[in-house]
């Protein structure tokens, strides 16, 4: 099994604290899923972040706090230090958004700052497209971990272009590699498992589903099934039927 | 003097960033910059605080 800066992941779940229709409901899916990881954020300072971050630290999972809704190279390096102090983690998952509605990431200043955290000893998360250049160079910049989207964060679209992430596996067969944003449902998460992906990160499937509590569950499970499927080598498809039962033997009987 | 404090201004006492945290009640585990820029908590007995200065207080919030 891949780590993850060292770390094994024994659920290859990541799931996102946001959205969740209350603090109890987040906690329960939490302990249902299993997840190895939880991302959290930093926001102003208006009285919740205690208790919050006391119900994260209760749900002794690792932290994996985010750069979310940062535009510019500086603003995500200033928030990753943040993070790093409040959280007492290196981990940091990096996200620099370029477009306002496809919050697609802006591969450039990601590429940067991915450099200069890493320089500064920070372990880095990149949430990336699923372009191969870009994957290099952000294994160039340090990065010991690629996370490219499945489709547009919150959009539950799954997998938009398989065809990329298999070529991203295939070119970087031995990086950890996390699906990150797009999933809307178990088996699209089970599809990245299958691929060969080594985990996947989703917030918004379960948060804003009607049950989350059981929607992590099904996440859980659609995880599970898609990694042994991927041990498990499945078949290649093909395009014209091939009879299962043995044509030898068959009673003559027309 | 007058600050800006997470976007609003403010008028404080404090001369250090420090007491500012404490003058406003700001507890437990945060983060802190001074004009965009990252103060670890290790040196915010020593940042002063000027007049006109933007002041961000983080905290752990929920996130994707």
């Amino acid at each position: 099994m891949k780590t993850f800066y060292g770390t094994p992941l024994s659920n290859p779940l990541m799931l996102g604290t946001a959205q969740y229709p209350s603090p109890a409901i987040l906690e329960h899916a939490f302990r249902n899923s299993g997840a190895g990881v939880a991302t959290v954020s930093l926001r102003r300072e208006a009285g919740a972040g205690q208790t919050f971050w006391q119900m994260v630290r209760d749900l002794s999972v690792l932290v994996l706090p985010n750069t979310a809704g940062c535009h510019t190279v500086k603003e995500a390096v200033t928030t990753a230090h943040m993070a790093r102090e409040v959280f007492d983690t290196k981990w940091i998952k990096l996200e620099l958004i370029g477009h306002t509605d496809s919050l697609q990431p802006d591969v450039f200043q990601l590429v940067e700052a991915a450099r200069i955290l890493t320089e500064d000893g920070f372990e880095v998360f990149p949430y990336t497209t699923d372009d191969l250049i870009v994957g290099e160079r952000l294994l160039a910049a340090g990065c010991e971990v690629l996370m490219p989207w499945g489709a547009p964060i919150g959009s539950g679209r799954g997998l938009n272009n398989e065809y990329a992430l298999r070529a991203m596996r295939a070119e970087f067969p031995e990086i950890p590699l996390v699906i990150d944003a797009g999933i809307g449902l178990p088996s699209h998460a089970a599809h990245a498992m299958e691929l060969g992906y080594d985990a996947v990160l989703l917030n918004t499937a379960v948060a804003r589903s009607g049950d989350p509590v059981a929607m992590a569950k099904a996440m859980k499970l659609a995880i599970e099934a898609g990694r042994l499927a991927y041990q498990a080598d499945p078949i290649e498809a093909r395009d014209m039927a091939e009879a299962s039962t043995p044509v030898i033997g068959k009673a003559f009987l027309s | 003097m007058k600050i800006v404090l997470n976007g609003e201004m403010r008028e404080v006492q404090a001369g250090t960033l420090a007491d500012l945290l404490q003058e406003c009640g700001f507890s437990g585990r945060v983060a802190t910059a001074v004009n965009e820029g990252f103060v670890p908590s290790s040196l915010r007995k020593a940042r002063k605080i000027k007049d006109g200065d933007r002041i961000e207080v983080v905290a752990p919030m929920q996130g994707g």
